[in-house]
Order: C-alpha cells, then sequence, then structure tokens
C-alpha cells in the first residue's frame, strides 16, 4: 500500500495577529491604570460588607497605622499648594515657596509642623525614609487645642476645598482612643459624616441585610 | 500583513538589465510580542483596577449649646448596649444602664458567627417588633443600639460592630464614650469569670 504522503506544512507562524492582540492589551492597560499611590506605611484594613465605592476625586484621606500614627494626605495638586499656604499663614511656618512646591508634589505627611521646614528640604527618597520613622500628625482630643495639628491640618483643606470628603484608613490593630482623638477633632470641625476604608467580605447568609439584598435581586 | 508585496508590477525588465538580489522583507515579531506582553504584565500588576470600599458613617450631631432639654431621649427598653473591651471581646446588657442601684446583667460573647453578638441584636430586634404589635411601644420607636468601645478596644471591633449594624439592618446606634461605671461592669464581670 503507497504511503499517503502529508505535504510538508512551514513551521513559520505568523505573528501578525499575536502582535495585534498584545499591543491592543496593552494600550487598554495603558489607558486604564491608575498607579498605586505612594503609602508611607502598611495598613491592614479591617473588613466589612459596605460596597460603597472611593470617590476619585476631593479626597481627604487620614492613615492610621497599628500605632496610631496619622498620616495626612490630600489629592488635588493645585488644592495641596493652597492647602500649604493656608497653613503657612496661620502658623507662620516661614516656609518658602520652593518647599511649598515640594509639599504640592509630595506624598502623605506625617511630621509635625515643627520639622516640617527641614522635611520638605529633603528630597523624595529621603522623605519617604524619614516618612518610616515620623511620629505621625500629633492630635488632641480638642481641636482649640494648640497642640492638635491634625485639627489645623483638616480646617485648612476645608477651607481650601470645602468639597473634601474625609476618608479614615486605619489598620485593624489600631486602639480605639487613637481613633476616638480623630473622630473627636473631625467632630469638633461639625464634621459629623465620613467615610471609613474597609475590605470586602461577603454578607452572611440568613442575616437581615443578606435578605435585602436578595429580594432586591428578585425584583429586578 | 508583514509581508509586502515586491514583485515589481508584473513588467518585465530588458534583458540586459542586472536583477538585483530579491531580499525577503518578512520581518520576524517574535520579539516584538514579546516586548508587548512584557509590557502589558507590567501594567497589570501596578494597576490598582478595584477600588477601595468604604463604610460611610453619621455620627450624632453633637453641639455644647444644644439644651439638655432638647435632646432626644431614650427608651431603656429599645436600648441594647455593647461594651468593646480587650481581646476582641463584646460585653452587652438590656437597656441603657442608667439605674446607679441595680447593676445591669452583663453577657460576655463575641464576633463569632454562631451565639455571638450577632444572635444578641437579632433577638432584641425580635423583643423590640413584639412590643411594638403588643401595643407597648409606639410606632416609630426602633431598636437602638449603644456602642461604648473602651480604651483597651482596637479599631477592628469598632468596624466590626458597625458591621453588624449594616448586617443586621439596626438603623438607629452611637458610638458613645464608655463610663466609669460600666468599667466597673466589665472588671467586675471578669473578676468574676476568673474566679470561677
Amino acid at each position: 500500500m503507497p504511503k499517503a504522503k502529508l505535504p510538508r506544512k512551514s513551521t513559520n507562524i505568523d505573528m501578525t495577529a499575536m502582535c495585534d492582540v498584545a499591543f491592543l492589551l496593552l494600550t487598554f492597560f495603558m489607558l486604564a491604570t491608575k498607579f498605586k499611590p505612594e503609602e508611607p506605611v502598611v495598613v491592614k484594613t479591617p473588613s466589612s460588607i459596605s460596597d460603597f465605592p472611593l470617590p476619585d476625586e476631593d479626597i481627604l484621606l487620614l492613615t492610621v497605622d497599628s500605632k496610631g500614627r496619622i498620616f495626612f494626605s490630600v489629592d488635588n495638586k493645585v488644592k495641596r499648594k493652597a492647602l500649604i499656604e493656608n497653613v503657612n499663614s496661620e502658623r507662620n511656618l516661614n516656609l518658602t515657596d520652593a518647599e511649598m512646591n515640594n509639599f504640592a508634589i509630595g506624598a502623605s505627611l506625617g511630621i509635625q509642623f515643627s520639622q516640617l521646614k527641614s522635611y520638605l528640604n529633603l528630597s523624595a527618597d529621603q522623605q519617604a525614609e524619614i516618612g518610616k520613622t515620623a511620629s505621625g500628625i500629633p492630635v488632641d482630643s480638642t481641636v482649640l487645642s494648640v497642640n492638635n495639628e491634625l485639627a489645623q491640618w483638616v480646617k485648612s483643606a476645608r477651607n481650601t476645598n470645602p468639597k473634601l470628603r474625609i476618608c479614615i484608613k486605619a489598620d485593624g490593630e489600631a486602639s480605639y482612643p487613637n481613633i476616638k482623638k480623630i473622630i473627636s477633632t473631625l467632630e469638633g470641625w461639625k464634621i459629623f459624616k465620613f467615610n471609613l476604608i474597609t475590605n470586602l467580605k461577603a454578607i452572611p447568609a440568613g442575616t437581615a441585610a443578606y435578605e435585602q439584598k436578595n429580594s432586591m435581586a428578585k425584583a429586578e | 500583513m508583514a509581508e509586502m508585496d515586491t514583485s515589481g508590477g508584473g513588467h518585465k525588465k530588458g534583458p540586459g538589465v542586472k536583477k538585483g538580489k530579491k531580499l525577503s522583507t518578512r520581518v520576524d515579531l517574535t520579539p516584538m510580542v514579546d516586548l508587548g506582553f512584557l509590557l502589558i504584565t507590567f501594567f497589570m500588576f501596578t494597576t490598582t483596577l478595584a477600588k477601595p470600599k468604604t463604610m460611610e458613617i453619621n455620627m450624632p450631631y453633637k453641639d455644647d449649646l444644644l439644651k439638655p432639654e432638647e435632646k432626644n431621649k431614650l427608651k431603656a427598653s429599645v436600648a441594647l448596649t455593647v461594651l468593646l473591651s480587650k481581646n476582641h471581646r463584646v460585653y452587652y446588657y438590656e437597656g441603657i444602664g442608667d439605674d446607679p442601684n441595680q447593676a445591669p446583667d452583663l453577657k460576655v460573647t463575641s464576633f463569632k458567627a454562631k451565639d455571638g453578638i450577632r444572635d444578641a441584636i437579632i433577638a432584641k430586634k425580635k423583643m423590640v417588633d413584639g412590643m411594638k404589635r403588643a401595643g407597648t411601644l409606639g410606632p416609630k420607636d426602633e431598636t437602638t443600639v449603644l456602642i461604648k468601645p473602651d480604651t483597651t478596644s482596637t479599631y477592628s471591633d469598632l468596624v466590626n460592630m458597625l458591621d453588624e449594624m449594616n448586617i443586621n439592618d439596626v438603623k438607629v446606634y452611637a458610638i458613645i464614650d464608655i463610663s466609669d461605671i460600666e468599667q466597673g461592669f466589665i472588671q467586675a464581670t471578669e473578676a468574676a469569670s476568673a474566679g470561677q
């Protein structure tokens, strides 16, 4: 029986299609990406069933690590410039224009007013290094106290951008009195509505929230 | 697609004209694909697609100028007081504990799914609903949970407790400072359980 001769096929594959796909995906990721903001400390937030997403802009973020150190950040660069100018004039920090620009482009801040001037003269890498060992922004239980520097920051931030939404991102291990001080500072400025950043967890079955969600899904 | 037609239109050159050596215009795209996928991987890892979720809380309006008689009075029968203490322990009792002569009946529990604080809240809600049906309480009365974290509790306790409020659909709750008397209750309960 004669052998059926299979025609030899070339092993050369046309890569064009694959290249197209690769670059299509690349374009998607490049456009959709939003870089993770640099964080001074690692914070492990507790979980909740709340699924309200964090707004995109106008956020005042207070990061609290497990030792209770507070870091302060505001998102918009233009607003940051206005904010530092406001703080500078109210607290007489004698910051130069270059130092204030440095603040505007900087990341989260966890430093006292007394050290702020020297801190802002450092490069970004040195600032990050200091941020790891910084004592955090001092806070007190009343807004009127001079030592309550967080109150000053929050007040100036709200003056420069009244739409700010205040978010607290705290570590689950942070002790309650530290959180309490932040909450009473906010209450002192008549801010009674704020957001706590949490991880998402599933709603336990058989509870009121679970039934509510299920009945909503059925109605749709 | 990566190849181009180089056959030159079809007209033939004369016999004396030398033909240039035909070079292949086929380009190997493999390195380009490699590069593309490398960059995709980079962007995939650095991107934050999942936005963080937040829990919105409203603190009760507080004003030092508010007169005591303008404040809402809470009925003891709808209230459940929850004390958060160290090692994620939870103490709770019915009512608001305003009777100085009679110490409330403090129960110890935790955030575990079975027999935890959730069951206590559900039981309380059922009780309030029953009282509403019986007419002992008005239609506007709601189960109220008073959350009192003490100095040894952590932030995760607070968030867990607020989360229980959402889970069990408790509409009225408040975070209040713990009083020295209640701190004493916890110590007494701890001492009693240690003595057993």
